[in-house]
């Protein structure tokens, strides 16, 4: 008897000890009324940054409204899958940070609060906000599932001292200046332009753009893709070609995935980039404001505007609610306090980016040359990325097929029209089936 | 298997009591037949709870259209019988096609990797096994690519991998002057290769600790007997170590394939969301089939064509390894 | 250092080595330190480097040393709490993990059962399913379990302690099971003829003969909690997370703080080295301990 005692003891010690951990702690995902739970995108250098930037402003809502905002700062790498098992799971956070591009996509599952008309009200009105911005915050012709936080745009940032060292006079505007002034540029070591190829939403946003100079738009009316049209073909080729035929994008791009094209930028490596507000990552490479400038991204005419003279997407990002939410009411309080004039001058401010509300770009802080490219490109020269539930694989999909490209063009195999058509056509078979 | 006159002075002490020998349970009423599944109780609770109920869902869920449409609600997804499958195993389209060619990459990888990873590690626990000076400093230093969290390691192998300012090309381009120019290593097809060293670097550990372990259960005074029949190293290794170490190593490699092809993490840090098609892991073309598309019934009946497949080598590779030896081995 | 003293104990080893199996040894152990010590010597010397520096090409000579990334690794993430996480999440996984299956491998080991087959192929097989699909589903059965008891094992170390002890449990079993064949059951025969159970039996006696198997696979259990990314990256929030995701801190949108997570990585992995350091005394301790004599 002793010995099955024995046995029997050791399994329910056993048992008993795991419950007992298992029991201890943690916390429950319970919202009261008084509480909020709020998942924020990585903004700022780092998350603890961002907490120091975003605390005072959550203290300041609580002390207006005496709901308490749980924050956490999450990691680009987790958010999507986060927000993935959030939607799964229906255990999530109350408001969230989303995206822009994403929002189609998240609004298909059917776990953001649709922003209608009165949920929109009780935010301050939809008039509020820039119209660009609005234009990337779900399919067209269904309510927002979410609405702007922080905008962003594509623009030419240029070395000074380079430009002035091979002799360039005017930044370019058109891509024939461009390649001319990425010729001058590229030699002894040095390069044109530099691209982060391996890095997958960038070669969408960028082939996005020059897809529309070509009259293309990766997805048909009524949201089928379609990859292999000869706009998209010849977009993609010719974002290609920068380092396949044209040569003024250094070969080891191809790799970049990290920012790498932003520090050999700030080390006089490269004398231009394509990206969206880097001016925090330049200085912490440590290049000054005074060594750079910034110029509308380039378009065919020199002129950005709409249709085929756009430059950039729409970049940013949105506020979301989450369906499940057990505080409906302070959660769309918190999206009002997050997105009045006041608080959207202080986050947009200290992130580098441009407000999506009206109100808060009249704010003097703004009227700065660099924010000012910005601001133009997404009043008059920005198109938001296509608006249909599978964005996300077509970044993927796409993405994948340009870094392709890209290693192939390193490598020097030649990157002709039919490669170019090959690989467009085999990322279109791997989207759903409709 | 032939058993050499080294062996015979004492048997070695690691082969099993011949079956008569076996203890088989005395049947001395029910306790005696309770014991043994009470011992195995706890661990059969935890793998229901964390493995089996998930697996089961997991198999349920590549019968269905499970999109983002349905991700909130999985009892609403509609059911899509074999579709999933037959979009997975169409060698002639793009999918099928890309799934089988990082299905074979897979399986080339792991065979290298494991074979690499048992030889380093089987041949460093030997010669550790002598008592010199340093030897307890090599012990430690081996174990501290074991040590490193796995983030840290592989971050640090991309970073020497870059094409520019990496370690790698430094040495092989600019001091050793192979090639014309400086390779790719995290792009193109020598990811692969790339993908090779830093899943042996990181794997071969794991090897040495398990077979040192399994080194000191050799009886010293079999060395000495074969000493005596004056066998040289090179038989004493042959014909005592490894043989001794059979056990060991049945469980050592089954372990290092297993791991080694599911392995996500190594190349999900190296290279990111989407692996250059030379070093397309099955596991990371799964996760990309499933979360970075949203389409988690394709992913899924990828997952249980890759379980089948698994079950199949894993149960070839018993059979085949304890033939001849008593089932209870297994 | 104490094993050399505790070497120096054991007979010297009939193992007469000629020279040509010393210079084969000393070759290919000079070539493996080399392989195994080369990315720790760049993480070395990257961490040691400003920004700057270690973004552009590699010197095996830095041009100029700056301890400040060691202290930068505190600002940029909560290093210190990652690691509190990290260290009670992977120690009570182990802890429980081996418990566990030095039960499981001693039944499997010394009985004979009906279902044992069943047992052992079911609990292989667990670890051929890819991690990436159930973690959904078990995300979702934690959910649940949490809305039904009140227990939270979603977001909790609870929750990540069940997984990560369940993911070694099969290796775990599997390798210890193997190691208890290799004891000679006359060990615990012996131990059962003078009046201990079957559990004393295993403790006193297979549970010490075996316990470098058992260290191995405590590292082993070890190890697979502390670096798993993708669980921990899902089932973590803010005050849970573990190291493994908490490195990926250091890349952020716009910078990737290479000679900070160098640093960081460095500083967290030291602890680890002197605990397997320690644990290396007991491994080679089985040497006398483990010896049929």
């Amino acid at each position: 008897m002793r010995r099955i005692r024995a046995a029997v003891t050791g399994a329910v010690t056993l048992s008993l000890a795991f419950t007992a951990t298992a029991c201890g702690g943690g916390e429950s995902g319970e919202a009261t009324p008084k509480t909020l739970t709020y998942w924020a995108s990585n903004q700022g250098s780092s998350l603890e940054v961002d907490k120091k930037v975003l605390q005072p402003e959550l203290d300041r809502f609580e002390q207006e409204t005496g709901i308490k905002v749980k924050l956490e700062v999450i990691p680009w790498s987790d958010l999507l899958n986060r927000i993935l098992t959030a939607a799964t799971s229906g255990q999530g956070p109350d408001v969230l940070n989303i995206g822009n591009t994403w929002s189609a996509s998240l609004q298909s599952t059917g776990a953001l609060l649709p922003f209608d008309a009165k949920n929109f009200d009780s935010i301050g009105g939809k008039d509020r906000f820039v119209d660009s911005a609005l234009g990337s915050t779900g399919t067209p012709g269904k309510d927002p599932a979410a609405v702007p936080l922080y905008s962003m745009a594509y623009a030419l940032y240029y070395n000074k001292q380079m430009f002035k060292d091979a002799g360039i006079a005017k930044p370019p505007t058109t891509w024939d200046e461009v390649i001319a002034a990425g010729k001058k540029l590229s030699k002894g070591g040095k390069w044109g332009l530099g691209v982060e190829g391996s890095n997958l939403s960038n070669n969408i946003h960028q082939v996005f753009a020059l897809g529309k100079q070509h009259g293309a738009d990766f997805f048909t009316a009524d949201g089928k893709a379609d990859f292999t049209s000869d706009g998209a073909v010849a977009a993609v080729k010719q974002y290609v070609d920068l380092m396949a035929t044209q040569k003024i994008v250094a070969p080891g791009n191809a790799e970049y995935a990290q920012n790498q094209s932003l520090s050999d930028f700030a080390k006089n490596k490269t004398g231009m980039v394509l990206w969206q507000t880097p001016s925090q990552t330049f200085a912490s490479q440590g290049m000054t404001p005074e060594e750079w400038g910034v110029v509308p991204a380039p378009v065919p005419s020199g002129k950005p505007g709409a249709g085929r003279q756009t430059n950039s997407m729409v970049a940013g990002i949105n506020m979301a609610v989450f369906k499940n939410t057990k505080n409906l009411d302070g959660a769309l309080k918190f999206v009002k306090f997050m997105t009045s004039d006041e608080e959207q001058v202080i986050l947009n401010k200290t992130y580098g980016s441009v407000p999506p509300v009206k109100g808060a770009q009249k704010d003097p802080s703004f009227a700065d040359p660099s924010l000012d490219v910005i601001r133009e490109t997404l009043a008059s020269s920005a198109a938001a990325l296509p608006q249909v539930p599978e964005e996300s694989q077509f970044e993927t999909v796409v993405g994948t097929a340009v870094k392709e490209l890209f290693a192939d063009a390193a490598a020097g195999r030649p990157v002709t029209t039919e490669s170019v058509r090959a690989k467009l056509d085999k990322a279109q078979q791997q989207m759903p089936k409709k | 298997m032939t058993r050499t006159a080294l062996a015979r002075p004492s048997e070695p002490a690691v082969r099993k009591a011949a079956p008569g020998e076996a203890p088989a349970p005395r049947r001395s009423g029910r306790r005696r037949i309770a014991l043994p599944y009470l011992l195995l109780l706890p661990a059969l609770l935890l793998e229901l709870l964390v493995h089996l109920v998930p697996m089961l869902m997991g198999i349920g869920m590549s019968f269905k259209e499970l999109t983002q449409f349905y991700i909130r609600n999985w009892s609403e997804a509609p059911w899509s019988g074999l579709d999933n499958y037959t979009v997975a195993i169409d060698f002639d389209a793009p999918v099928g096609q890309a799934l089988l060619k990082s299905f074979l990459t897979t399986c080339l990888f792991t065979v290298l990797s494991v074979a690499l990873c048992w030889f380093l590690g089987t041949a460093a626990a030997i010669f550790l096994q002598e008592n010199f000076r340093g030897r307890g400093i090599l012990r430690t230093l081996f174990l501290v690519p074991y040590a490193l969290p796995v983030y840290a390691a592989v971050i640090t192998w991309a970073f020497m991998f870059q094409r520019d300012n990496g370690l790698i090309n430094h040495v092989l381009h600019d001091q050793l002057g192979i090639g014309d120019s400086p390779a790719f290593w995290l792009i193109g097809d020598n990811s692969f290769w790339a993908l090779l060293v830093v899943s042996v670097w990181k794997g071969w550990p794991f090897a040495f600790l398990t077979v040192m372990a399994g080194l000191q259960n050799i009886p010293r005074d079999m060395y000495e007997a074969a000493a005596l029949d004056g066998a040289g190293v090179i038989k004493q290794i042959r014909h005592i170590t490894l043989p001794s170490l059979r056990s060991v190593n049945q469980v050592l490699v089954l372990v290092l394939f297993l791991w080694t092809f599911n392995d996500f993490n190594t190349p999900f840090v190296l290279f990111g969301k989407a692996a250059p098609e030379a070093a397309d892991l099955v596991s990371l073309h799964i996760y990309q089939s499933s979360f970075q598309t949203w389409n988690f019934g394709t992913g899924s009946a990828m997952s249980v064509l890759l379980l089948l497949f698994l079950l199949v080598v894993t149960g070839v590779y018993l059979l085949l390894t304890t033939r001849g030896r008593k089932t209870s081995d297994v | 250092m104490s094993e050399h003293v505790r070497g120096r104990t054991v007979p010297r080893s009939p193992m007469a080595a000629p020279r040509s199996f010393l210079w084969t040894r000393r070759i290919f152990l000079t070539l493996l330190t080399t392989f195994v010590l080369l990315p720790v010597f760049v993480m070395v010397s990257s961490s040691l480097k400003p920004l700057e520096d270690v973004s552009g090409k590699f010197q095996w000579i830095p041009s100029g040393l700056t301890i400040r990334p060691y202290f930068d690794i505190w600002e940029t993430v909560p290093l210190a709490d990652y690691f509190v996480n990290s260290l009670v999440v992977a120690g009570a996984a182990t802890v429980f993990s081996v418990v566990v299956a030095i039960f499981a491998a001693y039944g499997v080991s010394r009985y004979e059962f009906r279902g044992k087959r069943v047992f052992t192929v079911t609990v292989l097989s667990t670890q051929m399913f890819p991690g990436i699909l159930f973690l959904l589903p078990l995300f979702l059965i934690y959910v649940n379990i949490g809305n039904a008891t009140g227990i939270a094992l979603f977001g909790s170390r609870e929750g990540l302690i069940l997984t990560y002890l369940t993911f070694s449990l099969p290796f775990s079993i599997w390798m210890l099971t193997g190691y208890f064949d290799s004891i000679p059951r006359e060990l615990d025969e012996a131990a059962k003829v003078d009046g201990c159970g079957p559990i004393r039996a295993l403790f006193r006696v297979i549970v010490p003969a075996a316990s470098p198997g058992i260290i191995a696979v405590a590292v082993y259990a070890f190890m697979t909690a502390w670096g798993e990314v993708l669980f921990a990256s899902v089932m973590t929030n803010d005050t849970t997370r573990t190291l493994a995701v908490g490195l990926q801190g250091y890349a952020t949108q716009n910078d990737v703080y290479w000679n900070q997570v160098m640093a960081a990585s460095l500083v967290v992995s030291v602890p680890v080295v002197v605990g397997f350091l320690l644990l290396q005394r007991y491994l080679v301790a089985g040497l006398t301990a483990g010896a049929v004599k």
